[in-house]
């Protein structure tokens, strides 16, 4: 039992200007249960992504069984027993079940497949699980929790020493959580080593024997669970004090711009109601999936709601589309900069002044001098580190890209700004600039609402925090009485 | 469509019920059409079409596309003209058997540059195409190859008759069956439903995606190298216009039989009734008086409106087509 089974040591990884992993550190041992945890971004699915061969480490070791090893491709990953429950479904829609869990490996002699061997030996993978699944149904057919069971039987079929499951209960009833552990305790009776990770401290607190804490990509503490109390695996989560990292200036907070009444979007969201005020800085902390952006999306008018009413300066909006949203004044700055923010491809001052075009035009023609006078500006303010403003924003840095896509939107005057996720994943410097934007923003006036899933920022720039969870809100906090551990709780309890 | 036994899904029957349909409405017009010798004309100017679209629902199932077909057609038909022109005593089974190496290589010179290049199979075979299609008029320096000029051997081989088919339909019965057989039951063709049903699970379970892609090409390669020899025999000349667009047409008879141009998705049964059904349009709309030119504004209908229907059931099936997000 002294050598562990898995140990990964000083793993880096980073993509493009962004660290994802600084010093990713993990040992698992047969027959135990490890939970990681962090907050969103500490680097935890990276080091998924790398445990199964997706990812190649830029440095760092793997070793199994004290043998140092490369995991270059998934094909890597399964040879040496690794399997993963993934959050994402990484299956088969179209495919029988039976399909689905001897994929890429389907019993054939001489490679002519016997469906019926195959149904016979996925229906007893199933029987194992104690689940009814019809091994000839159509995956697409099953809940999210019936095709966990598939991955799971997946697993079981490559007799997997190491299984890793990326948030297994995220989209789970309680009852089916439930049966889920009681799997991941089978297969830890089996001796298999399984890696956990959740958000949920009940969970880990019931199944896991040690656990493993990550935070801005580096490990920052590990131990067995009997010796951890939920203080410490928060503040672990949390880690640097807060109020020097986010200078928040004061701001004169003013007249209600923005009144959302019972927005409801199911499943997605339900009875989402909650003011915002000039000059205010309203934080919207929660896990993934608990329906924060997707909010954010019904106000920017990328989605209807299904009931609910919107409210600018007391009038009604019906937002038929984003363009909508931008003519009255709200806008948006998405989480995913590389895929829904800026448009790599194209320069500096084009992907600034995108939606303000028809402010630089005359009589239908853009009028370039002027435009780029409008975009120097911005990149001055912002201090955008850059070698023109004809500069491709793809070669810039993530958090110099973030800029661009803030000065666009703030080209157009909004009255309300939605930033999600402001400054995921960039490097500290550009985190202060854009946090002493959103200072000087507010103090002009502006009302902004910002999505994080980082407590300190969220502590350190709301004047106001909504916490969701499961689609609704679960706590609204004043800045006086905004405690780490108290939005914690509201936000994970079930 | 996953159920071991031969039994046809909703869409597959409502498309058969379609065509029937089509076919008695034809034939309450001109009884002539319905003649069984008839039908059996109709099934033999159809098998080409069948054998290229089976080669292309591969292709298309891991989600690819190959536009090069048609080009590879009249590439294949015009060397073994030139081939049978300067040898005319030599064997038809030699010139299958070129046909069919001619034919594949080109095939796999596309699944190579998908492959290992990782280019988009679009980009890949629209350049092929035109490739392919100039080398044609290369080789035959634009002169054609007429009936007077080939063997009597070369020409009748496809339509010797056994129990009423012809060689030519023959040979579509048989790929029909062996399709299937390739499809359903060995992990080689079920590869191909990995590949392109989704692209990043498949990367997992260790099936690779390049690899899949390249044997599709292959394949459809391989098929529509000896549809050059067959369409060439059956048409009695060679130019380099041969089966100009066709490939269009081998597109659009999947489609209609719901493949999924987004890949993972089809069947044979659906592909098979898709060609007959073109097959039917093409045979019966100039009995009814109705221009070439419409025949093929009819076809875009059913196309766009069998594009239509595939969407409308992907959607309702809740099939993720957009990847997921790197998180």
């Amino acid at each position: 039992m002294n050598t562990p089974l898995l140990r990964l040591s000083g793993i880096a990884k980073s993509f493009g200007g962004v660290r994802a992993l600084t010093r990713g550190e993990l040992e698992l041992r047969s027959g135990e249960v490890t939970a990681l945890i962090g907050e969103n971004g500490a680097g935890k699915s990276t080091l998924v992504k790398i445990l199964t061969g997706v990812y190649t480490p830029d440095a760092g070791q793997i070793e199994i069984d004290g043998r140092a090893v490369s995991i270059r491709s998934p094909q890597d990953a399964l040879r040496l027993g690794i399997s993963v429950i993934h959050q994402e479904r990484v299956l088969f829609e179209d495919l029988t079940v039976a399909e689905n869990i001897f994929a890429g490996q389907t019993p054939a002699k001489a490679g002519i497949i016997g469906w019926h061997n195959l149904y016979t030996r996925a229906a007893a993978l199933l029987a194992q699980l104690e689940s009814r699944i019809d091994p000839r149904a159509t995956l697409m057919r099953l809940s999210i929790a019936e095709k966990h069971l598939v991955q799971i039987a997946r697993a079981l079929s490559q007799d997997a020493r190491i299984v890793v499951m990326d948030e297994p209960t995220a989209a789970l009833s309680h009852h089916e959580a439930e049966d889920l552990l009681k799997i991941v305790r089978r297969l830890k009776s089996e001796g298999r080593a399984v890696l956990y990770i959740s958000h949920k401290f009940e969970e880990v607190f019931a199944v896991a024997d040690r656990y493993a804490t990550f935070r801005d990509g580096a490990e920052v503490g590990s131990g067995r669970i009997a010796d951890a109390t939920l203080d410490n695996l928060v503040k672990l989560m949390v880690g640097r004090p807060v109020d020097q990292v986010f200078p928040k200036l004061d701001a004169q907070i003013g007249a209600e711009v923005l009144r959302v009444e019972g927005l409801s979007r199911e499943p997605e969201f339900a009875d989402v109601s909650f003011t915002l005020r000039r000059g205010e800085i309203l934080g919207v902390y929660g896990l993934v999936g608990a329906g924060r952006t997707e909010v954010m999306h019904t106000l920017f008018g990328l989605s209807k709601a299904r009931a609910g009413r919107l409210l600018l300066d007391g009038r009604e909006l019906r937002l038929r589309g984003p363009e909508d949203a931008v003519r009255e004044g709200i806008v948006y700055v998405p989480e995913d900069r590389q895929t829904q923010g800026a448009i790599l491809s194209r320069s500096i001052c084009d992907n600034i002044t995108l939606p303000s075009l028809g402010g630089f035009a005359r009589a239908g023609f853009v009028q370039s001098k002027r435009e780029e006078a409008a975009a120097q500006d911005w990149v001055a303010r912002l201090q955008v580190k850059c070698t023109s403003a004809q500069q491709e924003v793809g070669s810039l840095s993530g958090g110099n890209q973030q800029k661009v896509v803030l000065a666009r939107w703030l080209l157009t005057k909004p009255r309300v700004l939605i930033l999600d996720e402001p400054t995921k994943g960039i490097d500290v410097g550009s985190k202060a600039v854009v946090h002493r934007l959103m200072s000087e923003l507010v103090q002009q006036g502006l009302a902004v609402i910002m999505v994080s899933s980082e407590l300190p920022e969220i502590l350190g720039m709301s004047d106001r925090v909504l916490v969701m969870r499961r689609g609704r809100i679960r706590g609204s906090f004043e800045r006086a009485d905004a405690q780490a551990e108290t939005i914690l709780r509201a936000a994970t309890d079930s | 469509m996953n159920a071991a036994s031969i039994r046809m899904n909703r869409r597959d029957l409502g498309l058969a019920a379609v065509t029937l349909a089509l076919l008695v409405a034809v034939s309450v017009r001109f009884p002539a059409f319905a003649q069984p010798a008839n039908l059996l004309e109709v099934f033999d100017d159809t098998s080409i079409l069948i054998l290229l679209a089976l080669g292309q629902m591969s292709v298309l199932l891991t989600r690819a596309v190959d536009l090069s077909v048609a080009s590879n057609v009249a590439f294949t038909g015009i060397c073994v003209a030139l081939f049978n022109q300067a040898f005319p005593d030599m064997s038809v089974a030699v010139i299958v058997i070129m046909a069919l190496a001619i034919g594949g290589v080109l095939g796999l010179l596309n699944g190579v540059l998908v492959w290992l290049l990782e280019m988009p199979s679009i980009v890949v075979t629209l350049g092929t195409m035109a490739i392919y299609r100039g080398l044609t008029f290369v080789l035959s320096k634009g002169a054609w190859v007429t009936s007077n000029e080939m063997s009597a051997a070369f020409q009748n081989a496809i339509h010797v008759r056994l129990l009423g088919f012809t060689v030519l339909s023959w040979l579509a019965v048989l790929a029909v069956a062996a399709a299937y057989f390739m499809l359903r039951f060995t992990s080689f063709g079920r590869r191909f439903y990995l590949a392109g049903g989704n692209p990043a699970a498949a990367a997992y379970v260790g099936v690779s995606v390049g690899k899949a892609q390249f044997a599709a090409f292959t394949l459809s390669g391989v098929i529509a190298g000896l549809c050059g020899y067959l369409w060439v025999a059956r048409f009695a000349v060679a130019y380099t216009d041969v089966a100009l667009g066709f490939e269009l047409q081998v597109i659009a008879a999947c489609v209609i039989g719901g493949v999924s141009i987004a890949g993972g998705i089809g069947t044979v049964a659906g592909v098979l009734i898709g060609c007959l059904f073109l097959g039917i349009i093409k045979n019966a709309l100039p009995l009814i008086g109705v221009s070439p030119f419409w025949q093929m504004a009819v076809s875009g209908v059913v196309i766009t409106l069998a594009v239509v229907l595939n969407a409308r059931r992907e959607h309702s099936g809740g099939r993720q087509i957009l990847e997921a997000q790197r998180t």
